[in-house]
């Protein structure tokens, strides 16, 4: 693979303008100091407590995600592009899911076959014709983003269910301004605390018309043994309400409320963090312990908000993301200002022909995977796997797409050796209410810590920066 | 707030005033074992170290003798014992993880710090009395950074007061046991008391409850078995006593039944124990039987327990 575009020093020796004054700064600080506050960094996180679960890993419950202390900057402009992009692609994802769940024109036109919704896992025909205050399904997004050059930025991935790592965002930021106060010092750093604010905001802002003024909004967690439980926690004390189970909530004719020492209170937009199957056991699984029997029919009388609203996976869905620059030109005849990877839908079948040809220069993705399990990155796969992967691909080609192996863009980060690039990836959260779409400058940077590695997910040794975008 | 969160909070505070109490009864009970057997007799002191406990039974499907190693094995790590301290600290730590959100950040700091140098220090046991005196103090240290940390950093709201009410009812709870088992063996029946056996014997009572100098302030007397048992009943000025602890529980609860606007049960059970406490006098006590006076009472203070459990926490 040729070498990566390195976000700081270009494609050779050329060191951007956005990087100048950490340079300088990186020169003058001994390996030492760094070491020495890449130890305390760590120390931090742990006594803060912010931790992950790693599912069927018993030996270590709660790991800490590594934090690299050399920031990713990107400069104003940068930004503003990016920002553009983010709110286009967002918007855009919205007026999906309500046409999907309404009109279907964008069906009609013939801009993406009719199975490929209908016969998705992730469709909820409950949402059928169900509306949702200000058309807002995606409240909360989360897109990956990740350059090989420096002119564009490319969606990796769209997150419309529950996207997580928003808490890294804010607590690396936390850490890094108390540990490296003069770096600080020489840069003017966009801030991201206001976050939290905005999604209160946000979410408010949603509420149902049977709301009072004062609508009550609660964040649902599937509870203390979730992977991302940390984060759950941070948010509801960050946004100053309650942290609920399914277990604390009831429906009574069609309201929501919440159990409380003082009796039962109505809750009016629940910002879940519970996957649409185990929301509620009468209309999903049965079998859920987490959800809260009779929400979906509150909700479907209209007396509760769910953020996201239900059957937004139609939107992220692998499937569907290899349609989604067809999806801008259809709702906003705008060209996508974001690009999309190159995708290979393995359930066509030319498609498919040219993927098995070249396995071992594609990663393979499950359509319905996340967090970097079940895919084959080609040229990093031993000949078995590969065709492991062929067979399944063969029995089962609707269940992949296929995109050519990027050469992410690199970051330097503290390794063992010193600095090194390590590829990076960036996941801005994109926030919108009933008014307007909010963007705070940053998100959460992931970083393979393994040499040459691909892959940034937390699950499969990722690690995390601090993201830096510089005012003008 | 949720009903979940105060119980979480209710629970939080209990576990970890009973693992500090623990920790003093083994202290305690290792001070005594210390000395020569005639100044402190033939009684196991580690056995009632279990009475007092509250863990007598369950010890035997587990051991065989009630002796140092066994004893303060099974009252400070051993998983066996749910209630050993380590459980106790572990439990604190997933209830506090539960409600962080309900918690300060010195308080989480207090437990997480607490759990992880458990992990990492304690994991094995202390090796030896020195290790195992360090250990204790640990856990002393850890309470009352907790009691601290809540005191100076929590909002005076429901939150605080439900996390009071499970340090005072724990607590009520600790220093009613402990006086019930070493009054029964110290007083069988109307036994002479006094002399130098007797002496180590109660002062290590009032260890347990912290109370040792609080004695001599208070009576300006050598160690009376009624007078140590009106400081830690009646005394309403040590924080340990019964008194106290009600004092408290009925204005924490009176305190949450301003906020939201309502009286109920666990307020009228509250005063009612309480104001017996009031216009009790160790006279009475006696004639009625300390045993008998102590039992009706931790039967009373766990039946609060179960009333606030009912009125507010489900």
């Amino acid at each position: 693979m040729a070498v990566a575009f390195d976000e700081m020093n270009g494609l050779g020796e050329d060191l951007r303008p956005a990087y100048q004054e950490l340079s300088r700064w990186l020169k003058e600080t001994p390996p030492d100091a760094l070491e020495y506050r890449r130890q305390e960094a760590e120390l931090l996180f742990r006594r803060i407590g912010i931790t992950f679960a790693v599912y069927g890993d018993s030996e270590a419950q709660e790991r800490l995600i590594p934090f690299d202390v050399i920031p990713r900057i990107m400069s104003a402009t940068e930004w503003t592009l990016l920002e553009k992009g983010l709110k286009q692609r967002v918007l855009a994802l919205n007026m999906f899911l309500k046409d999907i769940y309404h009109g279907r024109d964008i069906l009609r036109a013939n801009i993406i076959p009719e199975d490929l919704i209908f016969q998705n896992p992730v469709f909820r025909p409950e949402m059928n014709g169900q509306d949702v205050p200000h058309d807002i399904y995606v409240h909360i997004a989360g897109i990956d983003i990740i350059r090989t050059d420096p002119d564009n930025f490319i969606v990796l991935e769209d997150n419309a269910r529950t996207p997580s790592g928003v808490s890294y965002m804010l607590e690396n930021r936390e850490i890094m301004m108390r540990l490296f106060p003069d770096l600080f010092a020489r840069h003017r750093v966009a801030p991201v605390e206001r976050y939290p604010d905005e999604l209160l905001s946000a979410l408010r802002s949603v509420a149902p018309h049977s709301a009072s003024a004062e609508p009550t909004v609660a964040l649902m967690t599937p509870g203390v043994y979730n992977s991302a439980y940390y984060e759950h926690s941070f948010l509801a004390d960050k946004l100053g309400i309650e942290l609920v189970e399914g277990r604390d909530l009831i429906v009574k004719n069609d309201e929501v409320f919440m159990r409380t020492t003082e009796g039962l209170k109505r809750v009016d937009v629940i910002y879940r963090r519970v996957d649409d199957d185990f929301l509620d056991p009468l209309t999903f699984r049965p079998d859920s312990a987490l959800g809260v029997p009779g929400l979906m029919s509150a909700y479907a009388a209209g007396n509760i908000t769910l953020a996201n609203a239900v059957g937004t996976g139609i939107a992220d869905d692998k499937a569907i993301y290899s349609y989604m620059p067809d999806i801008v030109k259809f709702y906003l005849s705008e060209e996508p200002i974001l690009k999309n990877v190159q995708t290979w839908r393995c359930r066509e079948p030319q498609d498919l022909s040219y993927v098995l040809d070249n396995l071992a220069d594609l990663v393979v993705k499950e359509v319905h995977g996340s967090g970097g399990y079940g895919m084959l990155i080609g040229p990093a796969a031993t000949k078995a796997t590969i065709e492991a992967f062929r067979d399944k691909l063969k029995r089962e080609p609707e269940g992949f797409i296929a995109q050519p192996t990027l050469a992410l863009s690199t970051c330097p980060t503290c390794t063992d050796k010193g600095l090194a690039p390590r590829h990076v990836d960036l996941r801005p959260f994109v926030l919108t209410g009933s008014s307007h779409t909010t963007i705070v400058p940053g998100g959460l940077t992931r970083v393979a810590l393994k040499e040459g590695s691909l892959v940034v997910n937390s699950s499969q040794g990722g690690g995390t920066k601090d993201t830096w975008i510089l005012s003008e | 707030m949720l009903s979940r969160t105060a119980e979480n909070l209710f629970w939080l505070a209990r576990y970890v005033e009973r693992a500090e109490y623990l920790a003093r009864t083994i202290d305690a009970t290792l001070r005594v074992t210390a000395l020569p057997a005639a100044y402190v007799g033939k009684t196991n002191e580690w056995d009632s170290a279990l009475l007092t406990a509250g863990v007598g039974p369950s010890f035997y499907d587990h051991y065989e003798e009630a002796n140092e190693r066994n004893v303060v094995e099974y009252l400070s790590f051993s998983d066996a014992n749910p209630a050993s301290i380590k459980n106790c600290i572990e439990a604190a730590r997933l209830n506090s993880r539960s409600v962080r959100t309900a918690l300060t950040s010195e308080m989480w700091d207090t437990i997480n710090s607490a759990w992880i140098e458990l992990q990492a220090v304690w994991n094995k046991g202390p090796a030896n009395r020195e290790e195992l005196a360090k250990f204790l103090r640990f856990v002393q240290e850890t309470s009352l950074r907790f009691d601290g940390s809540a005191y100076r950093t929590m909002l005076r709201n429901d939150a605080y007061w439900f996390s009071r009410l499970g340090v005072h009812l724990e607590r009520a709870d600790n220093t009613a046991r402990i006086l019930d088992v070493k009054y029964h063996m110290l007083l069988p029946e109307e036994e002479h008391v006094g002399g130098p056996l007797d002496y180590y014997q109660w002062t290590s009572i009032l260890r347990s409850v912290s109370a040792t100098t609080a004695y001599h302030w208070v009576y300006r007397e050598t160690l009376k078995p009624w007078l140590i048992a009106d400081l830690l009943i009646l005394n309403d000025t040590l924080p340990r006593s019964l008194a106290s602890c009600y004092s408290n529980l009925v204005r924490n609860l009176d305190q949450i039944g301003v906020a939201y606007g309502r009286q109920g049960a666990s307020q009228r059970h509250a005063r009612g124990i309480r104001n017996r406490l009031e216009h009790s006098h160790m006279d009475d006590i006696f004639q009625h039987g300390v045993h008998e006076f102590i039992q009706e009472f931790i039967a009373d203070n766990s039946r609060l327990g179960e009333i606030i459990t009912k009125q507010y926490l489900i």
